[in-house]
């Protein structure tokens, strides 16, 4: 297939996993900051040739693992409301809230839909106008533009019983919470592919200055992976930290302007509360007052009762990069993808079902 | 007769007499059904093998097939694949009230046209309707009975180390044609649904060779948890090759767009056979000959390290631990 055979070239992955090998002297530290990364990483085996001087860490950039524990109880909440449909993308409902989780309320009875685009959560409402239909708006710059214009779409078409509940979030600021708080020492960062699609790079370049931390945007293929660290290993031994792009197929520098002023349109910058993380200031999205009709927080009140985090769960020490999914006592006991503990385990791109579905270093050292 | 199913089709009265006799019988008829008794009678010898399946797909309609067809091939492929010649098949209808006459003919039909490619009859039938929101259009259950011959030992405990791993064509065509469909998920393309019966497919090869030790149709789950319930069965491991594994340019296309790995995606007319090493060059050529084995592969084989794992070369060279699915196939987020 065109654009992807290419990058999985067993050859090409060979001869550049043996240049970083050669290259790379210094024993470093990397996070790839999405979860997209972490799972493609895995699922390649990219872990086994990379050397063992480049340890990698998992980062944030999972959308449902980063939802607070009080903001999934809000989603919740809203979905015992009278008259309410609950859309979301299919991962959410998994997640274990303090008390209950979206999926529970679903079978108790609560209209609660997957959606696989904020357009069909928009279709809903306009096939159910005597209902609410609340979107639970999670993600990150990716999503952020279609959730925009989707709000754009229902004021356009008088959907007035659309709403959204924006806990879409922000990416460099989080980075910049990450580095400033110094808990795990970093010497470079996989950026995000598609996020950087819509923000470009120059958002990241902060990094290198304030921080000397070397950073490079990566694809998802094997090939795009290996060539990011190969340049992350590179401007690390050279002590020549900077932003790159080894993902010029997909990512521009300047990113997509039209994207980001449907965003900017749309929201405005807030604080945002990160799981494990706490409020971070404006790293979130917010709905705009012309448009807070849309907004759920406004159109809807809940009181809920004071968040629980589940007990000696560690996906907030994991989400952070401060652990890794093994260190985790619950990992593959108590915790496992059919009955999940924390969100690492659930999502799709959370770093414990991706170490969970392909493999333990323990389990890989054994092959 | 009305154009949709009424609950009065389900009464046990004149309209539920109606329906089997001029929507079920025309097209299913054979001796012991057309009887109409209680029960079916019929003989055989032998060691027998005995299945059931329920059948609640969505849509029901899908490019390659319907409920019809898979309630058929799916039953018919349990059977085969403990190496048991499918004979006869029960099937019960629940019709959800007002679903299209028209529509149930058509699956009666394509039942018909299945059950003729795999040379089953179905012997023993039941029709409910329920109100409108109790089901989904309509539910198939089959049982079938199959007889197994002589010198044939056929169970997914039966894999050895040193067995080769064999794959009869392409993954994930079913799931994706079906996803294809899906409401809020349609897109378009040519691909079909697999769908098949195989169990002429299974006779062709035990006519090569009896040392076929396991058959599995992976279904839903895909391919890696067939595999993975081999493994635990036979407390054996498995090591596949990601590149022997045969994917359509559509499915890989597909699955790249939706975050998919193929090798969790359904399958209705794909086995996988764990056979002995010495035999398995013959066992593939002769299913190569069969239309349902044309694309059939070696893909891996049995090892007496690691237990109960399936492990996969990846395309790029290393190796990684294939898990069972966990949970339902979803699409990523971003």
């Amino acid at each position: 297939m065109k654009f992807i055979d290419e990058y999985q070239d067993s050859k090409l992955v060979r001869g550049l996993a043996c240049k970083i090998a050669q290259r790379s002297t210094k024993t470093i530290r990397v996070m790839e900051f999405c979860g997209g990364h972490t799972h493609a990483i895995l699922r390649h085996g990219i872990r086994q040739l990379v050397p063992k001087t480049v340890e990698m860490r998992s980062g944030p950039g999972c959308p449902v693992c980063v939802t607070a524990t009080v903001d999934l109880d809000k989603a919740i909440a809203l979905a015992h409301l009278p008259d309410v449909i609950i859309t979301t993308f299919g991962d959410m409902i998994r997640v274990p809230g303090s008390y209950s989780s979206l999926q529970k309320v679903k079978a108790e009875g609560a209209d609660v839909r997957i959606v696989y685009s904020t357009t069909d959560a928009v279709e809903i409402a306009s096939a159910n106008r005597g209902k609410s239909v609340i979107f639970i708006g999670i993600g990150f710059e990716t999503t952020a533009p279609t959730i925009a214009a989707s709000i754009l779409r229902a004021q356009r078409e008088e959907i007035e019983n659309f709403h959204v509940l924006s806990l879409n979030k922000l990416t460099p600021p989080v980075m910049k919470a990450l580095l400033e708080s110094g808990e795990t020492k970093l010497d470079g960062i996989v950026c995000p592919g598609h996020v950087s699609v819509i923000i470009g790079s120059h958002p990241y370049e902060f990094i290198p200055r304030d921080y000397r931390v070397a950073c490079v945007i990566s694809g998802f293929e094997p090939l795009d992976i290996l060539l990011c660290i190969d340049k992350l290993v590179e401007q690390i031994e050279k002590g020549e930290p900077k932003v790159e792009i080894a993902y010029l197929r997909g990512v521009k520098p300047e990113g997509n302007r039209k994207a980001r002023q449907l965003m900017e349109g749309v929201f405005e910058v807030g604080e945002a509360n990160w799981r494990g993380i706490g409020i971070v200031p404006k790293s979130g999205l917010k709905i705009r007052r012309k448009y807070e009709r849309f907004d759920a927080d406004k159109a809807f009140s809940v009181s809920l009762k004071p968040p629980k985090e589940p007990k000696g769960c560690r996906c907030g020490d994991i989400i952070r990069g401060a652990a890794m999914p093994l260190e985790c006592t619950l990992f593959g006991k108590s915790c496992t993808p059919e009955s999940p503990v924390g969100p690492c385990m659930v999502s799709s791109e959370g770093a414990c079902a991706a170490y969970y579905q392909y493999g333990t270093p323990e389990d890989l050292h054994t092959l | 007769m009305d154009d949709s199913i009424l609950l009065a089709h389900g009464s046990g009265g004149k309209l539920s007499h109606e329906l089997v006799e001029k929507k079920f019988l025309p097209f299913l008829a054979n001796p012991a059904l057309n009887k109409l008794d209680d029960s079916a009678i019929f003989e055989a010898s032998g060691r027998l093998a005995f299945t059931t399946d329920g059948y609640v797909v969505n849509p029901i309609f899908f490019p390659g097939g319907d409920i019809g067809k898979l309630a058929v091939c799916g039953t018919v492929n349990d059977l085969a694949m403990n190496g048991a010649r499918p004979l006869y098949l029960s099937l019960s209808a629940i019709i959800e009230e007002g679903f299209l006459l028209s529509e149930l003919e058509r699956i009666v039909q394509s039942i018909k046209k299945a059950a003729e490619e795999a040379k089953v009859s179905i012997i023993a039938g039941d029709t409910k309707v329920v109100n409108r929101g109790q089901a989904d259009k309509l539910f198939i259950t089959t049982s079938g009975v199959g007889i197994i011959p002589p010198g044939v030992d056929i169970s997914g405990a039966n894999a050895r180390a040193g067995d080769k791993v064999l794959l009869s064509g392409t993954i994930g065509d079913h799931g994706i044609a079906i996803m294809s469909q899906r409401e809020g998920l349609k897109f378009s393309m040519t691909l079909k649904s697999d769908c098949a019966p195989l169990n002429k497919l299974v006779s062709h090869m035990l006519q090569v060779s009896t040392r076929i030790h396991c058959l599995r149709d992976p279904t839903r789950g895909g391919l890696a948890t067939t595999l993975n319930e081999l493994a635990r069965q036979s407390k054996a491991g498995i090591v596949i090759e990601e590149t022997e594994i045969p994917v359509k340019e559509d499915v890989r296309a597909a699955c790249e767009l939706l975050g998919l790995d193929p090798i969790y995606v359904a399958n209705e007319g794909k086995l996988v056979a764990v056979v002995d090493p010495t035999d398995a060059p013959k066992i593939l050529a002769r299913m190569r000959k069969n239309r349902y084995g044309r694309y059939a592969a070696i893909i891996g084989e049995v090892t007496g390290e690691h237990p109960g794992k399936v492990v996969m070369k990846t395309k790029v060279g290393p190796s990684r631990i294939v898990d069972m699915l966990s949970g339902e196939l979803l699409p990523r987020i971003c």
